[in-house]
């Protein structure tokens, strides 16, 4: 049986979201517990989820 | 500030009251379904012409605030003529020996009669000449340029004339410019490299956010949701990284300190790889959120006209507010993630010497 | 994929690249470099004028110490002074009465002396004055009671011998 691409995308996309979730958690941690670094924290949250989102993204359009 | 937010504000209602003058008659469910699908396409790509809205009578589409813009078609020769002489597609223009026409956003070469041949997927494979023409997305960074232009060389000028202090609309752009650079470039850069790259920085960083704010207006263009043009945006990073790279980074592509020799050849396609997708991603994450930003919002407008009744048209009417609001949020977080990205890869280009800390 | 590469239009990637690019040289000729200079100078006239107010600040605190340490110095030598003045006068007190006192203790020792001399000299011409006077005496008794000379003047010999050592 053949499985269609679509469902892989979807896989794709569910760990995208889950890392990204867990970025997002984590970072909402760090900046609890250090409010002074917010900047650096955001910073490299943004950098790093948008990495992951790139996979997404290159996830979607390989359908 | 404030008037800034009521002015976008009211744009944004333009939006929602203008956006669909497509869907005026009363007909049947899948046929409203489909011609929303089909406007929303149509509104995805760019568009050789120029109009505030179309409607149907009488099985006629009537066009309002037409404009035809020039078209350049480069074909053994230089052909301009205006996009209107196309009938949006009906008509078949002759200029010399060779027929053009007009079929989905795209001139294809024909003969008299203007007959397109499809191969199995439906996909034309009429030649199609080199299409310079200036499209609503050429036409609408140009005027993006132009305003840039102005606005922030009155900036310029307004220190001279002020003692060095911004005057007018200039204090509201010059702390995001003191932003791009204290916290986008200087960070990411590095202080004794940043100079180089600010222009770039600045250029791009207002460039997408102003485009992706004026995808938001009723005018309809989606710009930066266009892959060439986030192809071309990606290509500029791509160059400048790899023009002005020193040879560490070099190193680190081709002969990663620090690690076996085994390693380091395993290492090389990876970081050849990484020296592609890294500018990819940029491109492809900017096209990906304009569009689906626009699909969404589309949608939710759509939507208003397939309900067709009080409850759900008020709902997804509060939706594609509450999206339009995100997508406001959205423009900027996408100009600032593309400049960022692009700072940090300029980053790694010029890192003088790499700590031992990974 | 396909879908990306469908929608990839030439024309558009050209003006697109061309606009950036012209925009990105036009806006750094024309506004980033004299905006961003302009926004350098202001922030080094800030730094500048921090600097020299802090400058400042620093030479007013140096000025002060100094006046501090002049004053002090001033007060400590004014002190000095005082002291020595008040030491020299004692001494003045002291050298003056010591002198004072030898030379009281001298003119006593001068007049003892003097005194002794004439104690001295008095006693000689007493002593020549009651020999003279005893002679006078013995002769006078003896011219009456002794006949012979030689006797005589043996006796008042002796009698004088026996004075001398009395005296």
């Amino acid at each position: 049986m053949e499985i269609p691409l679509i469902v892989g995308a979807g896989l794709v996309v569910i760990g995208v979201g889950m890392g990204i979730g867990k970025i997002g958690g984590s970072a909402m941690e760090a900046i609890a517990r250090q409010p002074e670094a917010y900047g650096k924290i955001q910073t490299a949250m943004l950098i790093a989820a948008a990495l992951i989102e790139g996979i997404g993204f290159a996830a979607l359009f390989a359908v | 500030m404030k008037r800034i937010f009521t002015a976008l504000f009211a744009l944004l209602l333009a939006t929602i009251a203008f956006a669909n003058p497509t869907v005026k008659e009363k007909e049947t469910n899948g046929s409203v379904k489909d011609e929303i699908k089909a406007y929303i396409q149509h509104h995805l790509k760019d568009s050789h012409d120029f109009y505030l809205g179309s409607y149907k009578e009488d099985g006629k589409k009537h066009y309002v605030g037409y404009v035809g813009l020039p078209i350049i078609i480069w074909d053994n020769g230089l052909n301009i003529f205006s996009s209107s002489k196309f009938e949006h597609g009906k008509a078949v223009v002759q200029k010399g020996t060779n027929y053009y026409k007009l079929y989905h956003g795209k001139i294809y070469k024909t003969d008299a009669a203007g007959t397109i041949t499809y191969d199995d997927a439906h996909h034309p494979t009429n030649e199609k000449p080199l299409d310079l023409s200036i499209t609503k997305s050429v036409l609408t960074m140009l005027l993006t340029a132009l305003l840039m232009f102005f606005l922030f060389r009155s900036l310029a000028r307004s220190y001279s004339k002020n003692g060095n202090i911004a005057m007018g609309i200039g204090r509201f752009f010059e702390p995001i410019i003191l932003y791009v650079r204290d916290d986008i470039a200087i960070p990411n850069i590095g202080q004794k490299h940043h100079g180089r790259y600010m222009s770039f920085l600045l250029t791009v960083f207002f460039f997408i956010w102003f485009l992706n704010l004026l995808g938001l207006t009723p005018l309809g263009i989606n710009v930066t949701g266009n892959i060439a043009v986030t192809f071309g945006l990606a290509l500029i990073t791509f160059l400048l990284t790899n023009l002005t790279a020193n040879k560490n980074y070099w190193a680190h592509i081709f002969w990663m300190p620090g690690v076996p020799v085994l390693m380091k050849i395993a290492l090389i396609p990876i970081e050849l790889l990484g020296v592609i997708i890294k500018p990819f991603s940029l491109l492809i994450r900017l096209y990906a959120n304009m569009q689906a930003g626009h699909i969404v919002l589309m949608s939710l407008i759509g939507l208003m006209f397939i309900f067709n009744n009080w409850l759900g048209t008020s709902l997804s009417f509060a939706l594609a507010f509450a999206i339009s609001i995100i997508e406001l949020l959205v423009a900027l977080l996408q100009a600032y993630i593309f400049t960022m990205l692009s700072a940090l890869y300029f980053g790694f280009a010029v890192e003088e010497h790499h700590e031992e800390a990974h | 994929m396909e879908k990306l590469l469908g929608e990839f239009s030439f024309g558009l990637f050209i003006w697109q690249t061309v606009i950036v690019t012209a925009l990105i040289l036009l806006l750094r000729k024309f506004a980033w470099k004299p905006i961003l200079n302009t926004i350098n100078e202001r922030e080094e006239g800030i730094r500048s004028a921090m600097e020299s107010a802090e400058e400042a600040r620093q030479e007013m605190q140096h000025l002060q110490a100094d006046n501090e340490r002049i004053l002090k110095e001033a007060r400590a030598e004014r002190e000095g002074l005082l002291k020595e003045a008040r030491e020299l006068r004692q001494k003045m007190i002291d050298d003056a009465k010591e002198e004072a006192k030898a030379q009281s203790e001298q003119l006593l020792a001068q007049a003892k002396e003097a005194i002794e001399n004439e104690k001295q000299v008095a006693i000689t011409s007493l002593k020549n004055e009651v020999a003279d006077l005893s002679l006078q005496i013995a002769e006078s008794l003896t011219k009456e009671h002794l006949s012979s000379d030689k006797k005589q003047t043996e006796l008042v010999q002796k009698l004088l011998k026996e004075v001398d050592l009395k005296a």
